[in-house]
């Protein structure tokens, strides 16, 4: 396949060095199949070793290339160089995801993210002994929460959310998506105690329903309707 | 550099599946920090997809017995027996505590964990396949990760993500300590401790064509390989058939477990013609032999006819979206091709080690032909060899694998470091790390991480793949002469501490140079084929001299000196290999 050339115009940022982001564009050859992280990698690798971003698994299952790619949030090994160049006139942006402080280029700090993940105990909770056998679950019961155990914690969803932009307390919608995993597990017995946390001022209700959550998972989680089923069931369980 | 000094009685390397599993085992039992370079959720446990064997007998009759038959006949009778017994008997145990953990595993119409076929797995001693991998669609390597990760949070686990593990420190012939590097800081952190355990999964980034993620560099073994810890049966290497076309990404044998076909230019369906009883569901090493034998012969697809079709397109198509929707998506996303109406063009690709750092069934590190365990040293899951896969792992058996050993492994650290004291930690531990980040910073040299690593893989996937020969093999030898002189010259761009990956990617690399060459040292001694190893000058299996496992141990001077230690064998007498 014929290579094609493409501008890639990423926002860099070094604190040792920079006060302020500043773009960067770099012209690399990919194949029209590459992946736009191929793209990054040829930078990395060829022309300047000082560009920074996560990445491990390469194929969209371990969530560590979440960036802005032409304004909107995408994980940068499933979309490819002919997509995001293409519909670009041959140029691609790439920026770090916002909401969390930027370190370095397209690194910015996950920890505040999984603090919100981890304050809506995203686990099951279950005090009877089961016995020496698996749970029974219908699988009805088990298709009621399939979609959001898909969630790979990249950070998209949250990091497109426009409430989150403003007010970094919001949990978020991924930290919400977790929850709903545990909130319509029939196994699950912490029901009332998650949803209370989710009902405070840091919880569901910030939620302003624009969707970019849904738009943005890389994984296709339906994740505004899991927070609307999550409010509802705040609502329900409060009469 | 800053140092930062930690102290805990256990310090577990690692954070997929086995390294969380073991943390689960230690949480609230004795001070215990889980260090990984990544964070734990990005570990590539959460790539596996197919699912994970248990002779639950939810679905058809089965029995843990069979499991084991299949595990030693899968594994070409390399299999350690009583290691094995032990995976697939607690193997039932693994997956109900999963279930309890929530593990969102698919049910059957009356609720229990529901079980597929899968290679290599057969009812009976090899009378026809059996339902017995128990799974979560095509994804249950990611609701292993999440579910081990979610209990982790539970227990308030207390992790160090983001910091790479470069050296271990012993002192007095036991543990004392690691030395990481914080990628976010540049700053050094020493552990002092009692106990490690290495869970820092595979090293396939050493091949072209690979399943593996970037990461996997094989940072565990070969910093224990640098420290004089032998490594065990390096010369098998899984290539799993079913590799995306070019890119290796894993399309999971639970695609030929739902009824998926392979078939070569011609639509043949060869695997009748190699495995009559099982056919596409034989064993992963003869699979891949299989495909690379079509294409040899001119039977392949693709641009350069080496491939072959996996075919989807007669299965239902709310099948294929109900239970291999990942796989099928990753297709779309690739290849543009779209799985219910077309076939897909696959190839065989660097997947599994079962080669690593020798255990025993409690997760010591076995440094010796006699099995004498280095105290305070455990590992466990691809890192480790137990050994349970032989030279060739079955499919599911990873993820059993990782959550049985690393709870045994962290079960008995956990007993080791309330018997002991910490020991003393002597100052400059760090030394070492210290000057090689200084050298690879510091240096004149030209050379440059990518090229050399590009050169490696593609030697790799061309001399010391699927197919090998004497040939083979020592010019590979010569290639990795030349990669380690150049990786002498190596200067990295990045000068800073902030998020160095130029630096992180020029110390993997150091690892997967001294892995390959551990690798291609054992595979060139080893004069047989034998499971994943398949010599094209030696081509039967010989029991009479290889019935044991290969040690290589580097010397100071950096030579390789290989021993031996018999398999531990059991009730299954080796017998021809046939599906």
């Amino acid at each position: 396949m014929a290579l094609m050339d493409v501008e890639l115009k990423v926002k860099r940022f070094n604190p040792d060095r920079d006060h302020k982001p500043h773009w960067q564009a770099f012209t690399v050859q990919a194949e029209p199949t590459d992946r736009v992280l191929d793209a990054l990698h040829s930078v990395r690798w060829d022309q300047d070793g000082t560009l920074s971003f996560r990445r491990s698994c390469a194929h969209g299952v371990c969530g560590s290339d979440a960036m802005i790619i032409n304004g909107a949030n995408a994980l940068a090994c499933i979309v490819l160089v002919k997509d995001a160049a293409g519909g670009n006139g041959g140029t691609i942006t790439v920026e770090p995801i916002r909401g969390l402080p930027v370190i370095k280029d397209l690194v910015v700090d996950m920890e505040p993210f999984f603090a919100q993940y981890r304050s809506v105990m995203p686990y099951l909770v279950n005090t009877e002994d089961p016995g020496y056998t698996e749970r029974l679950q219908s699988p009805e019961d088990r298709a009621r929460y399939d979609d959001t155990t898909k969630c790979i914690l990249c950070a998209a969803c949250t990091t497109a959310c426009p409430v989150y932009w403003g007010n970094s307390q919001y949990v978020g919608p991924a930290a919400i998506v977790n929850a709903h995993r545990f909130v319509f597990d029939s196994r699950d017995q912490a029901g009332t105690e998650r949803l209370d946390l989710l009902s405070q001022r840091s919880g569901v209700w910030k939620c302003r329903t624009a969707f970019s959550c849904s738009e943005a998972c890389p994984r296709g989680i339906k994740v505004t309707q899991a927070i609307q089923e999550v409010k509802r069931k705040t609502l329900f369980d409060r009469i | 550099m800053k140092v930062h000094r930690h102290s805990y009685d256990a310090v577990i390397v690692g954070a997929g599946g086995a390294g969380l599993r073991a943390a689960i085992e230690a949480a609230g039992k004795c001070r215990t920090a889980v260090v990984t370079k990544l964070y734990p959720t990005r570990s590539h446990t959460g790539a596996a997809q197919g699912g994970m064997c248990a002779a639950l007998a939810n679905v058809e009759e089965d029995s843990w017995e069979w499991h084991l038959f299949d595990t030693i006949k899968g594994g070409d009778y390399l299999v350690d027996q009583p290691a094995a017994e032990i995976m697939c008997r607690e193997a039932i145990d693994a997956v109900i505590e999963l279930e309890h953990f929530g593990l969102p595993f698919n049910r059957t119409p009356d609720g229990k964990i529901d079980q597929r076929r899968f290679g290599g797995h057969t009812r009976n001693h090899g009378e026809s396949p059996v339902r017995r991998a128990c799974y979560s669609a095509d994804r249950t390597g990611h609701m292993i990760l999440q579910t081990l990760f979610q209990q982790c949070v539970a227990r308030g686990v207390n992790f160090f993500n983001e910091l790479h593990v470069l050296d271990v420190a012993f002192v007095d012939g036991r543990v004392g300590g690691v030395v990481a590097y914080d990628l976010a800081t540049g700053d050094l952190h020493v552990f002092n401790t009692k106990a490690v355990l290495f869970a820092t999964g595979g090293y396939g980034k050493m091949f072209k064509v690979s399943s593996n993620a970037h990461t996997l560099t094989g940072d565990g073994p070969g910093l224990l390989y640098r420290r004089g810890i032998p490594l065990q049966d390096m010369e098998f290497f899984q290539f799993h058939p079913t590799g995306i076309y070019k890119l290796g990404i894993l399309l999971s044998e639970a695609a030929r477990g739902e009824g998926g076909i392979l078939r070569n230019q011609s639509g043949e369906r060869f695997m009748e013609r190699y495995a009559p009883t099982v056919k596409d569901l034989a064993p992963r090493d003869m699979v891949s032999r299989a495909i690379q034998s079509e294409v040899l012969d001119g039977r392949g697809v693709g641009e350069a006819g080496d491939a072959v079709h996996l075919d989807l397109t007669h299965l239902p198509p709310e099948q294929i979206d109900a239970k291999l929707p990942d796989i099928t998506e990753f297709v779309r996303t690739y290849l543009g091709i779209e799985p219910k109406t077309e076939p897909i063009p696959i190839q065989p690709t660097a997947h599994y080690a079962m080669g690593g750092i020798p255990t025993n069934v409690d997760g010591e590190v076995v440094v010796d032909p006699d099995g004498t365990a280095f105290p305070g040293l455990y590992a466990a899951g691809e890192c480790a060899c137990v050994s349970v896969h032989g030279s060739n792992r079955l499919g599911t058996n990873s993820l059993l694998d990782i959550v049985v050993f690393g709870k045994r492994g962290g079960r008995a650290m956990v007993d080791f470091v309330h018997s002991t004291d910490l020991p003393d930690l002597p100052g400059g531990v760090e030394a070492d790390v210290r000057s090689r980040i200084q050298s690879l910073v510091s240096g004149s040299g030209g050379e440059k991480v990518a090229r050399i690593r590009a050169d490696l893989q593609a030697a790799m996937t061309e001399k010391a793949f699927v197919y090998r020969s004497e040939e083979t093999l020592s010019s590979m030898l010569a290639t990795l002469g030349d990669l380690v002189s150049r990786y002498a010259e190596v200067t990295v761009d990045d000068k800073g501490p902030t998020f160095n990956y130029d630096l992180t990617e020029a110390l993997e690399l150091g690892y997967l140079l001294d892995l390959s060459e551990a690798l291609v040292v054992s595979a060139r001694a080893r004069t047989e084929s034998r499971g994943a190893q398949f010599r094209t000058d030696h081509p039967l299996r010989d029991d009479a001299n290889w019935m044991r496992h290969t040690l290589a141990t580097r010397n100071g001077d950096g030579t390789v000196e290989l021993s031996y230690k018999p398999v531990v064998t059991g009730d299954y007498l080796p017998m021809e290999r046939k599906y």
